[in-house]
């Protein structure tokens, strides 16, 4: 390698537009590549979901958090740690459920977004961002943490905010009882 | 423009036209990326394709990134030289979009139509590995692609492609046309 082993530790950036525009011409292509919208949500899913168990190592490498000890630790540390480091926002956490896995991530501002006015007509139920549920539920699972993360509200199918869904799968008492073996 | 749901309120037309807020993490991009290729690769046959395919996608991007490049790089004025757009596109762009400026800038010997843009290691292929010697593939096609958008839509027609030399070269091909005009404005 022609780089001196000093730079590794650094954390390089890139642009925030040039991650945008690709992303952008990434659904772009995949909106000509299938018809239906299913399909295209699908390939997001799926390629998010490969990023995501990638991801993962970079993110505990990078933050070096603790082990995390209930559910809610977990979204607060993938709304708090995760989403600033990569895109740079911080989405509000609510629990939605009383068993206490079920969680939603409210995103003021999403930055896949920047350059998307609004769905075409004939892409009405496309989710324009589930790669991000993707790669939540990749970077999850490496973790062993099962999870269904899906979109409750898009803001650009007109919802006044973009709210992603975690649900986590394995019961709480399953956990408690790792704990006392 | 049908605007059904935003009705005409967008937030994205309202806002000005700043100076990029933020970075993001180049595990991101890279990750990305990866997939972005993978997926190009799993339809296509050959690798003059996979290039192809790459270049058709950072075209996208380069389109995109230029208005808004240019009206925060150079507000109320226009490149109309071949010289000043390259080396717009060697400084600002390459440093806006790739955080650094491209290492160098030279022109053919031969051929007044054809210039390099020369990287050792261009952004797009740092966590790509592809032994040198067993394919010709470059996935700087990519940036090869936004390079070729970028001049077209700034008026200089070109056709661009991405080399292994001297670590990466983006070979610029000019127009005709664009040469001969550059040539009647130095006149003047």
């Amino acid at each position: 390698m022609s780089r001196s082993p000093g730079r590794k530790q650094e954390n390089h950036k890139i642009s925030r537009e040039l991650f945008v525009l690709t992303y952008g011409a990434l659904v772009a292509q995949l909106c000509k590549d299938y018809e239906k919208d299913e399909d295209v949500n699908a390939c997001l899913d799926r390629m998010g979901y490969s990023i995501g168990i990638r991801l993962i190592d970079d993110f505990l490498a990078r933050s070096a958090v603790k082990k995390c000890r209930s559910y809610s630790e977990t979204a607060d540390m993938i709304a708090q740690v995760a989403f600033k480091m990569y895109l740079g926002v911080t989405p509000s956490v609510s629990c939605s459920s009383a068993t206490g896995n079920e969680f939603s991530l409210i995103l003021d501002k999403n930055p896949l977004v920047d350059f998307v006015e609004e769905l075409p007509a004939e892409r009405a139920s496309l989710c324009y961002c589930n790669l991000l549920c993707g790669v939540i539920r990749g970077a999850l699972e490496m973790v062993h943490l099962a999870a269904e993360v899906s979109f409750l509200q898009d803001r650009l199918k007109g919802d006044a905010v973009t709210e992603i869904g975690i649900t986590f799968l394995r019961k709480p008492e399953d956990r408690k009882h790792r704990r006392n073996k | 423009m049908d605007a059904r749901f935003t009705r005409g309120k967008s937030p994205v037309l309202e806002r000005a036209l700043g100076r990029p807020r933020s970075e993001l993490s180049l595990a991101a991009f890279a990750l990305l990326f990866s997939e972005l290729v993978q997926y190009c690769q799993r339809r296509v046959a050959s690798v003059a394709e996979l290039q192809t395919r790459l270049a058709r996608l950072g075209h996208h991007v380069g389109l995109r990134a230029l208005d808004a490049l240019v009206a925060r790089e150079r507000p109320g004025r226009r490149e109309t030289k071949v010289l000043g757009v390259l080396l717009f596109v060697k400084g600002p762009l390459w440093r806006a979009l790739f955080g650094r400026e491209a290492d160098k800038l030279e022109q053919a010997n031969d051929d007044d139509r054809t210039f390099y843009v020369i990287e050792r290691e261009p952004l797009v292929n740092t966590f790509v590995s592809v032994p040198r010697e067993n394919s010709s593939l470059n996935c700087a096609a990519f940036a090869a692609g936004l390079l070729e958008a970028v001049l077209g839509a700034a008026g200089f027609p070109a056709r661009v492609s991405a080399h292994w030399h001297k670590g990466t070269t983006l070979m610029i091909k000019f127009d005709e046309a664009v040469i001969a005009r550059d040539k009647s404005l130095e006149g003047r």
